[in-house]
């Protein structure tokens, strides 16, 4: 019986993992149509790929270390996803996760390293916890729908991080709060001190730091809170239903507002990982993309935490080798944006997959993910 | 058809807005005022209400109710469009294309031209939505999600830092009009797409409240399954609305590269078009509400302008530059229950039997 049972589940988790697989093969596909059609060699170029993000020690360095911010954003849009939210905002929640953790970064000199680094990667998810609730309060009380306000939201917290590290304008406009005043004319925060650095689990040359690890926790961490909690329960139902979660005495609109902190932590956690482990410092330009990718990530991983593990390895690699294939066969690294969106498309749509692949349509699962909901009101 | 149109009409522009027309014919009055006399030396009156200043809210608002009509057509029809930015910038993107390519031709030919690309390729990607949403059951959000993705990529990849568009469209001053005191010179003295973004204002809202097309699409939108049941083809309309929606979207893209900016920049439509989709929700889905909400988001973008160039405030330019976003936000958080989307939006239709 046992045999029986792991011989199902191991065929069940097969079955889960098919779409995503062919639709990632199908989008490279897809963009190597692209590149034929605008006059660029598809071969050379995903082989650059390859090579860049798995060609040697360096290349995997650069792949794990491109890989910690996609499992964080990704997690983060997978959680809100449980309660039947969109959160778009994951790039606003990385940025103020970062502002947080390299203000206690550069302060408070003299801290050993076991209170500094901990209290810093902390204050960078309270920062994503604050940013991330404030989509979920007005949700729950005016009935703004979040994938407006979070967008907005990321506007806003790029200019706000943009100006703790402000230069000072030509117009006598007093720097913004972090700024390094030693970094004249330039905005961007002094270092982060080497006791709230992340420190390298390999040095350079293979630049890899122990962000990893604490992504890793935390995809367990939500994996439990998710489906081993009654807190993870009360998630899961009211994402499926609101009204019958609230007349089964679920607290809904603490449900959302604590998932929509707790995903705003995550990418806060993102934020404060890549700042203290590999910028050691806030610029302005700093973070954005990965919380638009951190979409994508959860929809390819069918929004579990584990299949954000593994799509955020998927995407790590394609991002870890663009450059290389840039460098390797001279086509625009912007390609792997398009491979990007069209893994996205057929994700979201199984049955664009199945009809391209002649797969047998299934009884059930087969109208991709759901996350409508209407413009106003919870 | 014996209703008294006029009477409706004024009901639905003048009624549930009569203050806020109130209030934006005061506006208007004291910005007559402040240029027409020598108010106009004071740097803050100058900086609220000057020319520049309306002139730059026009131009800030173009974009923005194209985008909103947009929305208002697919979701009307009950697809819900977030991908609107993406259609934009595809729209300009092709617009940028065309333009280049046909530098040799004779101006006004070649712009004529690029703004049909901008709208066809725009229409292209409505369709695409609809598709999506359709015949693949893609949730709806997700689907402009892609768009917007694939819109950006795209226009990143294909994108050209070499080409240059030679020329954009020019102010055309209406005879007469443009003589109006402070009224002329905003309104009657604007490059063509700026007209026709107004224009379209009244189009679609004849379109949507005075014709059997659009009885229809509110009916599909509103309750799919009792417009079925008298005959109309649900999923058709949906498929026209959200390709007219996309040419919308596209001819604001046409507009940034063609008339505002004469030049494409990678990512150009920074956010307007979620702009637009707040200026749908703010104005009710209706066209002359939106042209009112994007009018106030156009304004606070032109405040924005207008306060860093005058340098009468210390007050840190980042904060200055918020105002667009966090009035969006205040906008969206303050409706409660006094705006109401469709009924059908964001839901698939399926006929009875078709599983």
């Amino acid at each position: 019986m046992a045999t029986a049972s792991t011989t199902t589940g191991f065929i069940r988790l097969l079955r889960a993992l098919l779409i995503p697989f062919l639709a990632l093969l199908a989008a490279l596909l897809a963009g190597a149509a692209v590149m034929l059609l605008s006059g660029d060699d598809p071969l050379a170029a995903y082989s650059g790929l390859f090579q860049g993000a798995f060609g040697d020690g360096k290349s995997w360095a650069r792949t794990i270390r491109k890989t910690v911010p996609f499992v964080l954003t990704g997690l983060s849009v997978a959680l809100a996803f449980k309660v039947g939210l969109f959160n778009i905002g994951a790039s606003g929640q990385f940025v103020i996760g970062s502002v947080f953790a390299v203000a206690v970064g550069i302060n408070f000199d003299g801290l050993p390293a076991f209170i500094h680094l901990p209290l810093a990667l902390l204050a960078g998810i309270a920062g994503g916890l604050l940013w991330g609730a404030i989509p979920g309060v007005l949700k729950v009380y005016t009935g703004a729908h979040e994938v407006i306000v979070t967008i907005m939201l990321n506007y806003v917290a790029s200019l706000l991080g943009g100006w703790t590290v402000y230069a000072g304008g030509t117009q006598g406009q007093t720097p913004g709060p972090l700024w390094d005043r030693t970094a004249g004319a330039i905005s961007e925060t002094p270092d982060v001190l080497s006791s709230a650095q992340l420190p390298w689990l390999f040095g350079p040359p293979y630049r890899v730091h122990y962000g990893i690890f604490l992504a890793l926790a935390a995809a367990v961490l939500i994996w439990w809170l998710i489906f081993k909690t009654p807190l993870g329960f009360e998630m899961r139902t009211v994402g499926h239903n609101m009204r019958a979660a609230h007349y089964a005495g679920i607290r809904v609109n603490y449900t959302i507002v604590l998932a929509m902190a707790l995903a705003g932590g995550l990418a806060g956690l993102a934020g404060a990982i890549e700042t203290l482990g590999l910028n050691h410092k806030f610029a302005p330009e700093f973070g954005g993309a990965v919380g638009f990718d951190g979409i994508t990530v959860a929809l390819l991983g069918q929004t579990h935490p584990i299949g954000v593990l593994l799509a955020a390895f998927m995407f790590g690699a394609l991002d870890g080798g663009a450059a290389a294939m840039q460098f390797e066969s001279g086509v625009p690294a912007d390609i792997i944006q398009i491979i990007q969106a069209l893994v996205l498309a057929f994700v979201a749509a199984p049955l664009i997959i199945r009809m391209i692949f002649r797969l047998r349509r299934q009884t059930h699962g087969d109208a991709g993910s759901a996350v409508s909901t209407s413009w106003s009101g919870p | 058809m014996n209703q008294p149109i006029p009477a409706s009409a004024f009901r639905r522009l003048g009624g549930r807005y009569g203050n806020t027309m109130f209030i934006a014919l005061a506006l208007v009055a004291i910005a007559i005022l402040v240029n027409v006399t020598p108010l106009k030396e004071q740097t803050w009156l100058r900086v609220l209400f000057g020319i520049s200043a309306l002139n730059f809210t026009l131009r800030a608002t173009v974009p923005l109710v194209l985008g909103a009509l947009s929305g208002i057509l697919c979701e009307r029809s009950g697809i819900i469009n977030i991908g609107i930015e993406g259609m934009m910038l595809a729209g300009a993107f092709g617009g940028f294309v065309a333009k280049t390519s046909t530098n040799h031709w004779p101006l006004a030919a070649s712009l004529i031209f690029s703004v049909a690309v901008a709208v066809a390729i725009g229409g292209l990607m409505g369709a695409v939505h609809a598709l999506f949403s359709i015949r693949f059951r893609m949730d709806q959000i997700i689907s402009g999600t892609v768009i917007i993705i694939f819109a950006l990529g795209t226009s990143s990849y294909l994108y050209n830092r070499d080409a240059i568009a030679e020329g954009k469209f020019s102010s055309i001053a209406l005879p007469g009009l443009a003589r109006i005191p402070v009224v002329g010179p905003v309104l009657f003295d604007n490059p063509p797409i700026t007209y026709l973004a107004l224009i379209m204002v009244v189009v679609v809202h004849v379109a949507l409240f005075y014709t059997r097309w659009g009885l229809r699409t509110r009916a599909v939108g509103e309750h799919p399954r009792a417009a079925d049941t008298v005959g109309i083809n649900v999923n058709r309309y949906r498929y026209v609305n959200t390709s007219l929606g996309g040419m919308l979207a596209g001819l604001a893209g046409a507009f940034l590269v063609l008339e505002a900016v004469g030049q494409f920049q990678e990512g150009m439509t920074a956010g307007r078009g979620f702009i637009s989709l707040a200026a749908m929700i703010f104005g009710n889905w209706n066209p002359f509400g939106a042209l009112g909400a994007a009018t106030l988001f156009g304004y606070t973008q032109a405040l924005q302008n207008e306060l860093l160039l005058a340098g009468v405030t210390r007050v840190p330019r980042q904060f200055i530059s918020m105002l667009p976003y966090v009035v969006t936000i205040i906008a969206v958080s303050g409706l409660v229950g006094r705006v109401r989307p469709p009924a059908a939006e964001g839901k698939v239709y399926e006929t009875e039997g078709s599983q």
